[in-house]
């Protein structure tokens, strides 16, 4: 019986561990649920929504209160918000996902050189990301995008680029940690090539942290989007966005209030979804820092 | 003596940190794609004056040359001006920094009220009513859109209320809704930092050591956690303040208050490229200055760390 | 018989009984000790040994009622000090008394201090707690005083514990938990984050102070080499139960000897013995979340019989050495 029990678990995989912590966070599994749901309604919408039809002008039932036929009810131009708001969500979400990808993809780039190459290159890159530090995100997101133009593939570019300095920082860190670790040393004695320990023995063990960075700043990426499309950078007007959408219906929020609610209550869940997985995934891969 | 001296020694450091910031926005700026010339005399102007103003503003010679004319002028503290209504930067930025920083310094300080007792007594009473309900707090602070918040806080406070003014400055009852709605992200790391912090120092040996000596558990937080658990908080505090700042472009647009906040955005709406720089710059130095004060006071907090050194 | 019993009251400081302690987390409950008994004369150094996890840093903790709150928890038993059971005491009787009547020096000096505190004001406020009538004058020359004793120069109390190496730390660490002049200090394992030099220091120092005060002292180590230098007693630990208790001389005798104990003792090398190599115990502890019916070093046992995995062993006693097993039960009858 208690040798059974040793021997399943010296069976699983830190992989296989690491899922079977993060499904045992309640939090994060509920975070999981809130997301996919979302995620589903939101790129099933044309399957049970036809998009040009319910965001059609309608002049003569503008600002109609929630109703059978309008779910959340519609703003001034008689479109109907359920629409905007799902349809909407296509940017909000999966353009912070592309920012993410686009700043974890270059941060793993430049902050692995750094580590992994030392020397002159790490001190130059270093120094380049340690000025970079000293502008808050959301300025200098605005700096690039000042020379960009606007724009939503714009915005998603000046955020991304905004996140890469951070990013570099978490994964410098981490190589450099393992590659002063033994069994790295021990895999170059025994002839593995650069390439195949990153591989084989730095990502694997490294990714944690990053992934987790990641997670955590997915969340705070999709409320950049959203504030930026309500101080009306990024998207262009009749394009929904929930940060947009609530821009536009803001002087009718006094009286129809529920046009505001909605899009926020979804940047929120999603928000909140997110950094409930990103802990939940901190707590699985490090489970000594769980409180 | 060694405080002074260790404080010029970090606002010189600032100094290459500024000069390769400028270099780098001014670089990423002269990609723009467009005619700056154009841009400010608009579509009807004739190619002479276009060619002239060009000619003016140093456009006909290399970026690099720009570059060392721009710092050049930047040393004498002209940093130019806005191409949308002439107005000199540094001035501008100067006449709208304390609405900002107004704002910022009241949302921090209320956060760092609240956010540092709440974190402290819920690590305290871990797992207690008011640990969950500070945890849930901070969860949503966190994931809630400033500017939903504010907009909804003012349709409530303001338009149905009645209770404060919408928009603009003036006297307190102006900062309350912006300070509030700025400092929610602040208040919501102040919270989860100084728990985390708490409960890691709660767990360190010496507190058990003070435990020992006779000392009570109130007085063993007090004594000997609170200090310790402070240091990271601090550091934390900088980093918010800096956050408030770039959180000043939302707060300032909702409430419209006249910082540098809302300058910006109609900056890079209007793609006033020397006002972005210009206000970007003299960020990156707050922000420094920032740091700076934060290190001090950790340096005060922590005899470990030595400054003279 | 009356009278006996009123003898041993005096007698014995410390007197701990039958205790039960169990420590709860949502995974598993450790049977941390379990009917642990152990007795403390005034002014007697006593060796606790056994391996890690055998509960002699539990019993400790016990003691001061410093178990890590929520978890940790007595389930049964009785810790007599002086004529007062501890464990009914209320929360200000403990605070008066840790610190001032009983000591304890923990395991590592390195984490042990308050990094943010200058040394000085740490060992100072013990004063501060104890003997808030004592002027300011007299509680820093009480320091300085201290301080010396442990080799420290007293200039040096501004300073703070990272400006001050491992041997030190502990020094300071002592300092603290002798200036109230306890009645009964509790070392544990003070000099195993030492290096060896340095643990024959600390030792010496101890055994002059404990002559200077009188104070009991339990010392818990794992270390057999240092209890045979220092201690005038020892019991050992297996399980969460002191398996033997005797004298140095009736324990290091190997005449009688719980098969634990031998296995200890065969693990010290020795100059003068012959034998080739140390002879380790088999085996690993008993799993302290799920202990045997009976006796819980049976499956180690060379010795081990049928009765050992049915019936916890009673205790054998010959001139005050008490050992904990079956073994000896059985050569008696």
């Amino acid at each position: 019986m208690e040798n059974q029990k040793t021997q399943c678990f010296a069976e699983r995989s830190t992989w296989q561990l690491i899922a079977f912590r993060f499904s045992k966070n309640r939090l994060a599994m509920v975070g999981v649920i809130v997301l996919g749901l979302m995620i589903m309604a939101i790129l099933l919408a044309p399957l049970y929504m036809p998009y040009d039809e319910m965001i059609r002008q309608d002049v003569f039932n503008k600002l109609h209160p929630p109703s059978a036929q309008h779910p959340l009810g519609t703003d001034e131009l008689g479109r109907d918000l359920l629409a905007r708001v799902l349809y909407g969500g296509r940017i909000s979400l999966f353009g912070g996902m592309a920012t993410i990808t686009i700043a974890f993809v270059a941060g793993c780039i430049i902050g692995g050189t750094a580590g992994f190459v030392g020397g002159k290159v790490d001190t130059v890159l270093m120094r380049i990301i340690d000025m970079l530090m000293a502008i808050p995100p959301v300025l200098m997101a605005m700096a690039i995008l000042t020379a960009l133009g606007n724009g939503l593939v714009n915005l998603i570019i000046s955020l991304a680029i905004s996140q890469i300095p951070r990013f570099a920082r978490v994964v410098r860190s981490s190589v450099l940690t393992l590659r002063g670790m033994e069994y790295v040393d021990a895999a170059r004695c025994y002839g593995c090539n650069s390439l195949k320990i990153i591989i084989r023995h730095i990502l694997p063990n490294g990714i944690g942290p990053i992934v987790v960075a990641a997670t955590l700043t997915l969340g705070q990426i999709i409320l950049s989007i959203s504030s930026m499309g309500f101080l009306g950078l990024g998207v262009a007007p009749p394009t929904p966005e929930w940060g947009t959408i609530i821009s536009e219906n803001k002087l009718n929020l006094r009286y129809c209030p529920y046009l505001g609610i909605a899009p926020g209550i979804c940047i929120c869940l999603v928000v909140m979804a997110v950094n409930f997985i990103g802990d939940g995934l901190r707590d699985a891969f490090d489970p000594k820092t769980k409180n | 003596m060694y405080l002074i001296k260790y404080s010029l020694k970090r606002l010189l450091m600032l100094i290459p940190v500024i000069l390769g910031i400028t270099l780098i926005l001014y670089f990423v700026m002269s990609l723009a794609p467009g005619n700056p010339a154009v841009q400010i005399l608009g579509a009807n102007a004739s190619d002479e004056q276009i060619a002239a103003l060009e000619i003016e503003m140093g456009l006909d010679q290399p970026i690099i040359v720009q570059y060392i004319h721009y710092i050049m002028r930047a040393v004498r503290l002209d940093f130019g001006t806005s191409w949308i209504n002439g107005s000199d930067v540094l001035a501008t930025f100067l006449a709208k920094l304390p609405n900002t920083l107004m704002v910022a310094l009241v949302a921090t300080l209320w956060a760092i009220g609240l956010g540092i007792p709440m974190g402290i007594y819920s690590a305290v009473r871990q797992y207690s009513l008011l640990d969950y309900g500070s945890m849930v707090v901070a969860m949503l602070l966190f994931s809630l859109p400033a500017f939903w918040l504010g907009i909804l806080s003012q349709i409530l406070f303001c338009v149905v209320l009645r209770w404060l003014p919408a928009t603009g400055i003036g006297g307190w009852q102006h900062l309350v809704l912006p300070a509030l709605i700025l400092g929610a992200n602040t208040l919501a790391a102040m919270i989860r930092m100084s728990r985390t912090s708490m409960l890691d120092v709660l767990k360190q040996d010496y507190i058990r050591t003070a435990r020992a000596k006779g000392a009570s558990k109130s007085r063993a937080v007090l004594k000997h956690a609170v200090g310790n658990s402070l240091i990271p908080v601090i550091t934390q505090i900088g980093i918010s303040f800096a956050g408030c700042i770039g959180g000043a472009v939302v707060t300032e647009t909702v409430f419209t208050i006249p910082g540098i906040g809302a300058m910006l955005i109609n900056a890079v709406k209007a793609r006033d490229i020397p006002v972005v720089m210009g206000s970007v710059i003299f960020i990156a130095i707050i922000v420094g200055v920032i740091n700076l004060i934060v290190d001090l006071i950790c340096a005060k907090v922590d005899p470990r760390i030595d400054l003279a050194a | 018989m009356v009278q006996d019993n009123k003898l041993n009251l005096q007698e014995h400081l410390l007197d701990i009984s039958n205790l039960h302690v169990q420590y709860k987390t949502d995974d598993a409950t450790v049977y941390a000790l379990n009917g642990f008994n152990l007795q403390v004369r005034r002014g007697e150094k006593i060796g606790l040994v056994g391996e890690t996890g055998a509960g002699k840093t539990t019993m400790a903790l016990s003691v001061l009622r410093l178990l890590p709150e929520k978890i940790g928890k007595v389930t049964a038993g009785s810790i007599l000090y002086g004529n007062d059971n501890l464990l009914e005491q209320n929360e200000a009787f403990m605070l008066g008394l840790r610190g001032r009547r009983i000591s304890m020096i923990f395991q590592d000096p390195m984490t042990s201090l308050n990094p943010i505190v200058s040394v000085g004001n740490q060992i100072m406020e013990v004063l501060d707690l104890h003997a808030p009538q004592m002027s300011q004058h007299e509680k820093n020359e009480r320091v300085d005083r201290i301080l010396s004793m442990v080799g420290i120069p007293p200039s040096r109390k501004e300073e703070f514990p990272y400006q001050f190496s491992g041997g030190m730390k502990q020094r300071i660490v002592i300092a603290m938990a002798l200036i109230a002049e306890p009645e009964l200090l509790l070392a544990d394992e003070p000099t195993t984050a030492l290096d060896v030099t340095m643990q024959a220091q600390i030792l010496d120092m101890m055994s002059r102070l404990k002559q200077q005060f009188n104070t009991a002292v339990v010392l818990i180590t794992h270390d057999l080499g240092v209890v045979a230098e220092f201690c005038d007693r020892v019991a050992v630990v297996y399980a969460g139960k002191v398996v033997e208790q005797g004298t140095v001389e009736q324990v290091f005798a190997r005449v009688r000897n719980h098969p634990y104990t031998v296995g200890l003792l065969n693990c010290i090398p020795d100059l003068e013995s012959t034998a080739a190599r140390l002879v380790p115990i088999p085996g690993q502890m008993a799993d302290p979340t799920q202990l045997p019916a009976g006796c819980a070093f049976a499956d180690r046992c060379i010795h081990c019989m049928d009765i050992c995995r049915q019936e916890a062993p009673k205790m054998y006693e010959q001139d005050g050495h008490c050992i904990l097993c079956h073994l000896f039960k059985e050569r008696e009858d």
